[in-house]
C-alpha cells in the first residue's frame, strides 16, 4: 500500500459517459492485483472532501488504468482531469480475486463492472467467456479487447440494442447449463450493481459453483479503519461476522454474503 | 535546526510532540501503518472499546456533506478482549503510547474495560468516550448531564490508575460546567469535541440518508465551534485539555493551543490526507521556530 501523487498521462472519453484515465502510479501500479482498487483525491473538488474508490482497470508498465462512469459530483469533477495534472492516490486496496483456477472462469459484468474483470482476465492462463449485460449498448464497453485476448464475449441489455435482450443473467444461464451438460466445472467472477450481483450468487449457488463478488459500496478510509462500508458475512461453521469491504474485500465469495 | 521542545504531558500521557489521532478516524493504528510512520505521532488514540464485541449500525454508516462528513458507524469493534490481543501486541512492539477510548452502557461496563486496560503494557491513558451520539444507549446520554458525568469519572477513578481523558460533547449549554464536573470527580485531562448531532435527509425519498437517521458531524465544518469551546473550557479547566475538531492544517492545531489546548487530535482529515498529522507536527515545529519560541507548551493558552 501507497501514498503517492501521480501524473495523468492520458484521459479520454471512451464513449459516452465513460471516460479512461490511465496515470503514472508506479510501485501501485507494479504490486496491483486484479480486483484490488486505489483510493484516489479528486484535484479540483472542494477542500475536505473524501477520496473515491476505483476499480483497477488494467496496469501497464507503471501506468495506472481507471474505467470509469461520470455518476456524481466527484466524477463530474474528475472528467476535466488533463495530462500533467496531478492527482493523490492510496493503493493497492483490498484483497483480490483469487488467481490460480483449475476450472472454467466465467467473468460477469454489469456495465462499467467490466472493468476489475478485464485486469483478471489479462492474468488468468485458462480464457473462458465474458458475460456482459447493461441498460444499452452505451454501457457494453471494451468488448472488444477481451476478444482481442482469445475470449468469447456474450453481451445482454435491458433495451436489446446489443446483443440479446434481458439481463445479464439470461445468457448466463444458458452457459450454466453449457458448462453443466459437458459435465465441467466453473467458477464465476462478478462486478456489477448489487442487484444482479445477489442474483448471480443465487445461481452459482443453484448450480454449485463458486462465484467471486466485487461489492461496491461508498467508502470513506479505503484502508479498514473507519468501518464505513461494512458487510455482514458468514463463516463456514454457520456464525456471522461484519466485514470492511474495504479490507476483507472487496472479494467475497457469494456464499460468504449476508444479504 | 534550532532545539524546540515539542514533547507535552497530557494528564500523565507523555507525548513527544502533541499531536495524536481522533478515535475513531485511526482503527487501530494498523490499518495505517504501511502509509504512515505511526512511531512519529505524540499518541496514537484507537477506535472505541466497550467489554464485548460489537457490530454497530446498519449501512448507511457516512455521508458526505459540504466541509465535512455526518456518520454514525455505531462503535463497531471486537471488545477489550479482543482488541488487547488483536492490536494491543503491534502497537506496543511499535513503542508509541496508546489512548484507547473506552464506552459502555452503563458505569459498570465503564469500569469494566478500565479495569482490564488497566494491566495491559503499552496503554498510556484512557479517553472515557461519554459524547457519542450514535448509540442508543449510553454514549451522549451520559455526556449531556452534569451529574452523570461526575458519577461515571468519579467510578472509573476508583478502579484505574491509567490517566484518564474523558471526551466531552459539543452540544451543552455551558461546557464550563462539565469541565468541572469532570476534573472534580479526578480527571486528569479532558477531550474535546466529540462530533456535533445532525442529520441529512434524502429530499426525493423523504427519508434520512443514515440507518441510524443521526449521526455526527465532523470535518472542517466543526473547527471554529470547537476551539470556542475549548477556549472556554481552558477558563476552568486545571488539568490539560486535548482538542480536537476539523484540523487539516497546522494552523487549525496552532489555533486550538492558542485557545487553551496542551494537545490535539486530528480526526477526519486522516481518511482525505493520512500524512494530516505528520504534517501538522512538523507545520507546528515551523511555527515556534518562526515565532522564536522555544516550547510548544508557550502556545498553550497564549490568546491575547
Amino acid at each position: 500500500m501507497f501514498d503517492f501523487l501521480c501524473e495523468v498521462i492520458e484521459h479520454d472519453e471512451v464513449s459516452k459517459e465513460y471516460c479512461l484515465l490511465k496515470l503514472f502510479a508506479g510501485e501501485i501500479a507494479h504490486t496491483a492485483r486484479p480486483g484490488q482498487f486505489v483510493h484516489l483525491r479528486i484535484p479540483g473538488l472542494e477542500q475536505g472532501s473524501l477520496r473515491r474508490p476505483f476499480s483497477i482497470f488494467n496496469t501497464d508498465k507503471g501506468l495506472l488504468w481507471i474505467l470509469y462512469k461520470s455518476v456524481g459530483r466527484g466524477t463530474e469533477v474528475m472528467k476535466k482531469l488533463e495530462p500533467g495534472e496531478e492527482v493523490k492516490v492510496i493503493g493497492p486496496l483490498g484483497n483480490g480475486f483469487p488467481l490460480q483456477r483449475e476450472v472454467e472462469s466465467i467473468l460477469v459484468a454489469g456495465g462499467y463492472g467490466v472493468a476489475p474483470l478485464y485486469f483478471l482476465a489479462t492474468r488468468l492462463k485458462r480464457k473462458g467467456v465474458l458475460v456482459v449485460g447493461g441498460r444499452s449498448a452505451d454501457d457494453i464497453l471494451v468488448t472488444d479487447m477481451f476478444v482481442g485476448m482469445g475470449w468469447r464475449v456474450v453481451v445482454a441489455t435491458v433495451d436489446g440494442s446489443s446483443g440479446v435482450k434481458g439481463l445479464v443473467t439470461d445468457p448466463l444461464l444458458d452457459e450454466l447449463k453449457r458448462v453443466e451438460a459437458t459435465g465441467g466445472g466453473c467458477e464465476l467472477f462478478v462486478c456489477g450493481p448489487d442487484g444482479m450481483l445477489r442474483a448471480v450468487g443465487e445461481l452459482a449457488r443453484q448450480y454449485g459453483c463458486k462465484a467471486w463478488l466485487s461489492l461496491d459500496k461508498h467508502m470513506v478510509c479505503g484502508v479498514g479503519a473507519c468501518l464505513a462500508c461494512v458487510q455482514k458475512l458468514r463463516r463456514s461453521d454457520g456464525s456471522t461476522w461484519v466485514g470492511r469491504v474495504c479490507s476483507d474485500g472487496p472479494i467475497f465469495e457469494a456464499g460468504e454474503i449476508v444479504w | 535546526m534550532s532545539l524546540i521542545e515539542m514533547s507535552v504531558n497530557l494528564g500523565g500521557v507523555r507525548m513527544k510532540n502533541p499531536v495524536t489521532v481522533a478515535s475513531g478516524t485511526f482503527g487501530y493504528g494498523q490499518e495505517y501503518a504501511d502509509l504512515v510512520d505511526i512511531t512519529r505521532l505524540g499518541a496514537v488514540t484507537v477506535k472505541g472499546v466497550r467489554n464485548r464485541p460489537w457490530e454497530g449500525n446498519d449501512l448507511p454508516r457516512h455521508v458526505e456533506v459540504p466541509g465535512g462528513m455526518v456518520n454514525a458507524i455505531g462503535l463497531q469493534g471486537p471488545g477489550v478482549d479482543g482488541f488487547i490481543t488483536q492490536y494491543m501486541p503491534f502497537l506496543r512492539e511499535k513503542g508509541v503510547p496508546v489512548i484507547v477510548n473506552i464506552w459502555g452502557t452503563d458505569i459498570e461496563e465503564y469500569c469494566e474495560v478500565a479495569r482490564k486496560l488497566s494491566d495491559v503494557p503499552g496503554v498510556a491513558g484512557l479517553e472515557l468516550n461519554i459524547s457519542c451520539p450514535n448509540v442508543k444507549e449510553g454514549g451522549n446520554a451520559f455526556g449531556t448531564d452534569p451529574q452523570v458525568v461526575a458519577e461515571l469519572v468519579g467510578a472509573v477513578r476508583a478502579v484505574t490508575v491509567l490517566p484518564l481523558i474523558p471526551k466531552l460533547a459539543p452540544n451543552v449549554p455551558d461546557i464550563r460546567v462539565f469541565v468541572r464536573a469532570a476534573q472534580d470527580a479526578g480527571a486528569d485531562a479532558i477531550s474535546l469535541i466529540n462530533t456535533i448531532p445532525a442529520m441529512v435527509i434524502d429530499i426525493e425519498t423523504r427519508k434520512p440518508v443514515l440507518s441510524n437517521r443521526v449521526g455526527g458531524l465532523s470535518g472542517a465544518a466543526v473547527h471554529p465551534v470547537a476551539v470556542k469551546l475549548v477556549w472556554e473550557a481552558s477558563q476552568v479547566a486545571k488539568v490539560p485539555l486535548l482538542a480536537m475538531g476539523g484540523i487539516s492544517t497546522a494552523g487549525d492545531a496552532i489555533e486550538f493551543m492558542i485557545a487553551g489546548a496542551t494537545a490535539v487530535a486530528v480526526g477526519t482529515a486522516n481518511f482525505i490526507d493520512p500524512s494530516t498529522p505528520l504534517r501538522v507536527i512538523a507545520g507546528i515545529r515551523e511555527y515556534l521556530e518562526r515565532h522564536g519560541m522555544h516550547a510548544v507548551g508557550e502556545l498553550t493558552g497564549s490568546l491575547v
